[in-house]
């Protein structure tokens, strides 16, 4: 379900992303060619989720006591974190120029000056100045699109809801497509992500208003809504395609793909507050979500201001949304694959569910990157591309199991 | 610091925490209040008085309003005039924490959007005290809630993989562990069988009899009859009678109400009213 209109030409950075300057390319082909085959990085994703078995499906009698939940969701969350931080290793020493990990642990530890030893000139500008970005970029918005899903599938009480099959992402992308395709600077660096922050706001608000009725989300209204939303995104982000002259062009198709080609140190800053803010208070929210599973009335009884909880569920999905939209573009279903899982394995209680989220985002999108940036060596695949190819088909076996347990759509 | 713990800073304000009720304190107090939904009058001028100690049966035909009457007390439905006061207060004026402190519903259908098990279902009812001092009472609120209402068996199964009957038996057990003095219950007895019909109506009598008020719509008057203090009989939107169901439970009054000529006979041994249709005449053709 991402946008629709086809974008004349594919990037055009995808293979130099790797080029730190003119100068280091002395060094380039010697290494280049030398390369080894890296492992396959989705599996060491899948790997990373699969520290649970997820075969404890919320069916089974009497299959997940709620210790043994609790058990598994620090299991879950020590085999994320590791997985993270291996994935980031291997992620920031895999590329056209490689790099040992120990030798990226060293040179980590001497910039914190805590002894180990620089790269070369060459290795110490890929990392820094490409690489390492790159990968904290993609864990910034891999938690942030992992913890906005699992926020919003609580917010509405809908296991379907994702800020990219609702039209959250593409909304935020007609913001940062619109200031690019006008020109808007009037905020330096944050002009974009601000534009985007704004244009998924007004998104989310009016998916939350046309979405309900009686205090409800029904999974066919939201899902028709999320049409309806995308479609119109697509319009217009398609009217900016024809505005736009062939620089504009490259940096919106960036846009709709999904992409963290462009990453820089700026560009973290850029979206650090934003990201930092919606994850730190996600999770102060989890126990109403749990409440407000049980329905609004009910959860009302148990002391929820539910109205309140509701929009301030939505302006935190907007902020996380439109953070990774804003430096990354439309990447469909990590904010939907990702909290699935997670509940399969720990069951659903938000207090694991929001922040395990956004690790196991982190996770995703870190494998994932690096991913688009090997399988097809020494072409780059569009990281959007990527997700929804893997997520669209999770996504077609959720709606049929969900028909199957409610009987049909009605 | 832990996040809850962070939580708690950020979202504690001060609340003030209920006293135990005496024995026929005042604890809701309806009056003149009128309701229209979707454009019907649905409640016109009903005053009712809820008092602790007491287990009040709400009954009445379908449509009567005995529903409608549960939300405005349990302050989910705005009175378009008259007032609805919990705890001394107009229930508009308390912010829903404290609400939750005071009062307690059982909704008529459950539902729940994601798998949790029956035990995190039943604690989700002690989400009102976190961050009291009764918050140390809530593994014992919880179990004895749970083994009341004989769910603790299956404690640990996932509340979607229940049969409706136990899923009603969940929902209540959910309300029991909120301990709150007012209990606001939408036919808890609806999906159950007959020993569990009873289970919940013995419940409510001993919630009363510890100082709770129960409010209970039921649509069986046996059960009403046999278990409640007080019965309010509704008929299109306003009270037609009120009392002890000994005096209110009387055929001519039953059989207007309900269209259905009915006989009040006192139980052979007990002397408790007992409430039975008459089928020996037509339908239509009530004889007094």
């Amino acid at each position: 379900m991402t946008v629709s209109a086809q974008p004349p030409h594919s990037p055009g950075q995808a293979a130099d992303a790797d080029t730190p300057s003119p100068a280091d390319d002395a060094n380039r082909p010697a290494t280049r060619e030398q390369r080894p085959k890296p492992a396959v990085p989705q599996a060491v994703a899948d790997a990373a989720l699969d520290v649970a078995p997820d075969k404890a499906s919320q069916d089974a009698p009497g299959a997940a006591p709620a210790r043994r939940r609790r058990g598994r969701a620090a299991t879950l969350t020590l085999g994320l974190a590791v997985g993270l931080l291996t994935l980031s290793l291997i992620s920031a020493g895999t590329g056209a120029y490689d790099i040992a990990v120990g030798d990226i642990v060293g040179s980590v530890q001497h910039r914190m000056g805590l002894g180990g030893s620089a790269l070369d000139r060459v290795g110490e500008s890929v990392l820094w100045n490409v690489r390492l970005p790159r990968v904290v970029l993609a864990l910034l918005v891999g938690a942030s699109l992992g913890c906005a899903g699992a926020l919003m599938q609580g917010g509405f009480g809908n296991p379907l809801a994702e800020p990219g099959v609702i039209g959250i992402s593409a909304g935020a992308a007609v913001g940062a497509v619109g200031s690019i395709a006008m020109e808007l600077t009037f905020l330096g660096d944050w002009t974009v992500t601000a534009c985007a922050f704004v244009s998924g706001l007004l998104t989310v608000l009016l998916v939350y208003v046309l979405a309900r009725s009686d205090g409800r989300t029904e999974v066919v209204t939201l899902i028709l809504t999320g049409i309806a939303v995308n479609a119109f995104a697509g319009a217009l982000i398609g009217l900016s395609v024809f505005f736009a002259d062939n620089a504009q062009l490259t940096q919106i198709t960036f846009w709709q793909l999904g992409s963290l080609s462009q990453a820089t140190w700026p560009k973290v800053l850029a979206v650090l507050p934003c990201a930092a803010v919606g994850l730190f208070l996600a999770p102060l929210f989890a126990r109403k979500l749990d409440l407000l599973s049980l329905g609004e009335r009910p959860a009302r009884h148990l002391g929820v201001d539910v109205e309140r909880l509701r929009l301030t569920v939505v302006v935190l999905v907007a902020l996380l949304t439109a953070a990774a939209v804003a430096v990354a573009g439309i990447i469909t279903f990590v904010g939907l694959l990702v909290p699935h899982l997670l509940r399969m394995a720990a069951g659903p209680g938000h207090r694991f569910l929001v922040p395990g989220s956004a690790l196991g985002g982190a996770v995703v999108l870190v494998g994932a990157d690096l991913a688009a940036r090997t399988v097809a060596n020494p072409a780059e695949l569009p990281l959007g591309v990527l997700t929804a190819l893997f997520g669209s088909p999770f996504f077609f076996w959720l709606l049929r199991r969900t028909r199957r347990r409610q009987g049909g759509w009605a | 610091m832990s996040v809850r713990t962070l939580a708690a800073l950020l979202t504690r304000r001060t609340r003030q925490l209920p006293g135990r009720p005496a024995p026929g304190d005042l604890v809701a107090d309806v009056r003149d209040v009128r309701v229209t939904l979707g454009g019907r009058r649905v409640l016109t001028d009903v005053c009712l008085e809820i008092r602790a100690g007491q287990v009040l049966a709400l009954v009445g035909p379908n449509g009567a309003g005995k529903s409608t009457l549960l939300a405005a007390l349990a302050a989910d439905l705005p009175a378009e005039s008259g007032t609805v006061r919990i705890d001394g207060r107009l229930a508009a004026d308390w912010s829903p924490p404290e609400l939750a402190l005071r009062r307690a519903v059982l909704p008529q259908s459950a539902a729940l959007s994601f798998p949790f098990t029956v035990e995190e279902v039943v604690r989700m009812g002690r989400a009102p005290w976190a961050g009291t001092r009764a918050e140390d009472e809530d593994d014992p609120a919880v179990a004895s809630a749970m083994a009341t209402t004989e769910v603790a068996e299956f404690a640990q199964r996932s509340f979607g993989a229940l049969s409706g009957g136990e899923r009603a038996r969940v929902a209540l057990a959910r309300v029991l562990a909120q301990r709150a003095p007012l209990l606001l219950l939408d036919e808890p007895t609806a999906a159950l069988d007959l020993r569990h019909q009873e289970l919940v109506l013995r419940v409510c009598q001993e919630r009363a009899a510890a100082g709770d008020a129960v409010v209970v719509v039921l649509h069986d008057l046996g059960l009403a009859a046999a278990y409640a203090d007080h019965a309010a009989v509704l008929h299109e939107g306003s009270v037609a009678a009120d009392g002890p169901p000994g005096e209110v439970f009387d055929a001519k009054l039953l059989s207007s109400v309900y269209r259905q000529p009915v006989e009040v006979l006192p139980h052979p041994r007990t002397g408790t009213p007992l409430v039975l249709p008459r089928r020996d005449v037509q339908r239509g053709e009530p004889r007094p």
